[in-house]
């Protein structure tokens, strides 16, 4: 549905995009993380095409956005990370607006009501632009973008100055939203894009530092696997035992928790319960809990971020 | 296309600008009527028009400067751009919402005329002339106007810079007559608006006139489109 090859676009310092690609087939949510200035917007705006990249191209369900731009851009609807609002309107007009201005050959009463229910907007259509809180303002922008039903919507942080219960409202939106058109959503909130998304590309500094889906990159999304461990014993024993175990690359001694019992994590690079178990048993310690941490979306996503990116990209692209 | 129009046309009269254009140009052109026609005694408009000519000057930048300066800083140019409209298609449509405004500012006159029409008999194809004559100025001042909002984020700048911008242009010829070299004095005296416009004011129409107001409008429109479609690629 979206394909997107080699794009670079440079500003006159900066290189914003370094050589991305991607491609999200239909009836996916991709989900665009990356620190502020990253990448992301300038990767949405040449998408929908309101800048142009200076190499590469996109295809929006096989158009080109340089070669047919009228074509493509009916294919797609497009929340900027400021709703482009025009605040003298109503919300009513600015609609009916965008729906001229988007050529849209659907009858325009209904469609245009059937969206503000949709995200809940119906209650303010009547008022001025100008005098709506931040939400309301964020669900006219929404609103805009779905006009037309567009087959590919791009959202550019959608959730941004919502209350929690909006932010659960929008995010459920736009799963179901999902399930009909192609979605690009772009966000620095890791737990919106793991509850949201279906596939999950990482941009650092103009550049793919990651890319794979949401559960590859939760469950296995760092290379080394952790436990967490409650022993019985002595303390320095425990230690030369549990680093001796075949596979243990780090064992941090995290201190007492209970009298004679200390607390240690142990990373390794693949599972180890078994063998921990039985070097443990052997000796008349005993393991009082053992219990493996999940490797949460936000230790992949820190981990890429701060440096450690080759190694965990390895790791994804060998999924 | 007409959705763009319609909405730029609407918002004038949304924000008090419109108004306060309108009110302006009313108010003038109803006091150079006083002075000119009025008080003498006479049906000759030529004095209007020709007085008229500053209060063009200033106010077309009023009616411009809003029209892609606000759509950058509030980002509404975004919609615009995404949208399945060429940018061609943007300009035009802004700058005949500009044009209709003016437009209805001009009917001023025509309801002058019929005013003196009760008492005289004026001479309708001048007043048509002028009217004419002083929405192809318009027209150029809109399109200056329009290329030097598209240059800046900020309204007032915009306006201002179109304000001096029309004012030099308008008297070229002024400066144009302490210039020593012959060749240069006539090339800025026929580039000047008020040697041009001064023509229809007294009743001449001149081809070449028209040709010079439509091929500047022209002209400022294609850089207005050039200078969005840069912007994509900066």
């Amino acid at each position: 549905m979206i394909k997107v090859k080699n794009l670079s676009k440079s500003y006159v310092k900066n290189k914003a995009l370094d050589d991305v690609s991607f491609s999200l087939s239909e009836g996916e949510i991709l989900g665009f993380l990356g620190p502020n200035g990253a990448g992301k917007s300038t990767t949405m705006n040449i998408i929908t095409g309101y800048i142009s990249s200076d190499s590469g191209t996109v295809e929006i369900d096989g158009i080109d956005i340089l070669e047919d731009p009228s074509a493509a851009k009916k294919k797609i609807g497009y929340l900027p990370e400021q709703p482009p609002l025009y605040n003298d309107m109503t919300v009513q007009k600015y609609l009916e607006f965008m729906f001229k201005l988007k050529k849209v050959k659907l009858p325009m009463k209904e469609h245009i009501d059937k969206i503000c229910e949709t995200v809940k907007i119906s209650s303010v259509q009547e008022r001025i632009i100008k005098n709506l809180s931040k939400g309301y303002r964020q669900r006219v922008g929404l609103a805009q973008a779905l006009l037309g039903d567009p087959p590919v919507l791009i959202l550019d942080e959608p959730t941004v100055g919502l209350d929690p219960e909006q932010i659960i409202e929008i995010r459920k939106l736009i799963r179901d939203l999902g399930k009909k058109h192609t979605v690009i959503l772009s966000s620095h909130v890791l737990s919106e894009v793991q509850a949201v998304c279906d596939k999950i590309v990482i941009i650092n500094n103009g550049k793919i530092s990651a890319e794979g889906m949401t559960s590859d990159m939760t469950h296995t999304g760092s290379s080394t696997q952790r436990l967490e461990l409650i022993v019985e014993g002595r303390r320095q024993n425990i230690i030369s035992i549990l680093t001796k175990v075949d596979g243990v690359t780090d064992v941090t001694d995290q201190g007492e928790c209970e009298k004679g019992c200390y607390e240690f994590a142990v990373d390794s690079s693949r599972d180890v319960r078994r063998l921990i178990f039985r070097a443990i048993a052997k000796t008349d310690y005993s393991i009082l809990s053992m219990k493996p941490v999940e490797v949460s979306l936000e230790d992949t996503y820190l981990s890429i971020i701060s440096g450690k990116a080759e190694e965990v990209k390895n790791n994804v692209s060998d999924i | 296309m007409s959705a763009i129009f319609k909405r730029e046309f609407i918002s004038y009269f949304t924000s008090p600008v419109g108004y306060a254009v309108l009110a302006a140009f009313t108010f003038f052109s109803g006091i150079f009527m006083w002075v000119y026609c009025m008080y003498p005694g006479t049906s000759n408009m030529s004095g209007v028009f020709q007085s008229m000519f500053f209060i063009v000057l200033f106010v077309i930048p009023l009616i411009t400067m809003r029209l892609f300066a606000e759509d950058k800083k509030q980002k509404t140019d975004q919609a615009l751009l995404t949208a399945p409209v060429g940018i061609p298609s943007i300009v035009t449509a802004k700058y005949l919402s500009a044009l209709a405004m003016t437009g209805l500012c001009l009917s001023a006159f025509i309801i002058e005329g019929i005013t003196l029409s009760f008492m005289s008999h004026p001479d309708w194809s001048v007043i048509i002339g002028n009217v004419f004559g002083m929405a192809l100025l318009g027209s150029s001042f809109i399109a200056i106007g329009l290329f030097i909002s598209s240059l800046t984020e900020s309204v007032i700048v915009a306006g201002i810079v179109s304000f001096a911008v029309n004012v030099l242009i308008s008297l070229l010829d002024t400066v144009a007559s302490t210039i020593p070299a012959d060749f240069i004095k006539d090339m800025f005296s026929s580039l000047s608006f008020q040697s041009r416009y001064s023509h229809f004011a007294l009743g001449l129409f001149s081809l070449s006139d028209v040709l010079y107001f439509v091929t500047l409008t022209f002209f400022f429109l294609f850089l207005t489109d050039r200078v969005i479609e840069r912007r994509r690629w900066a």
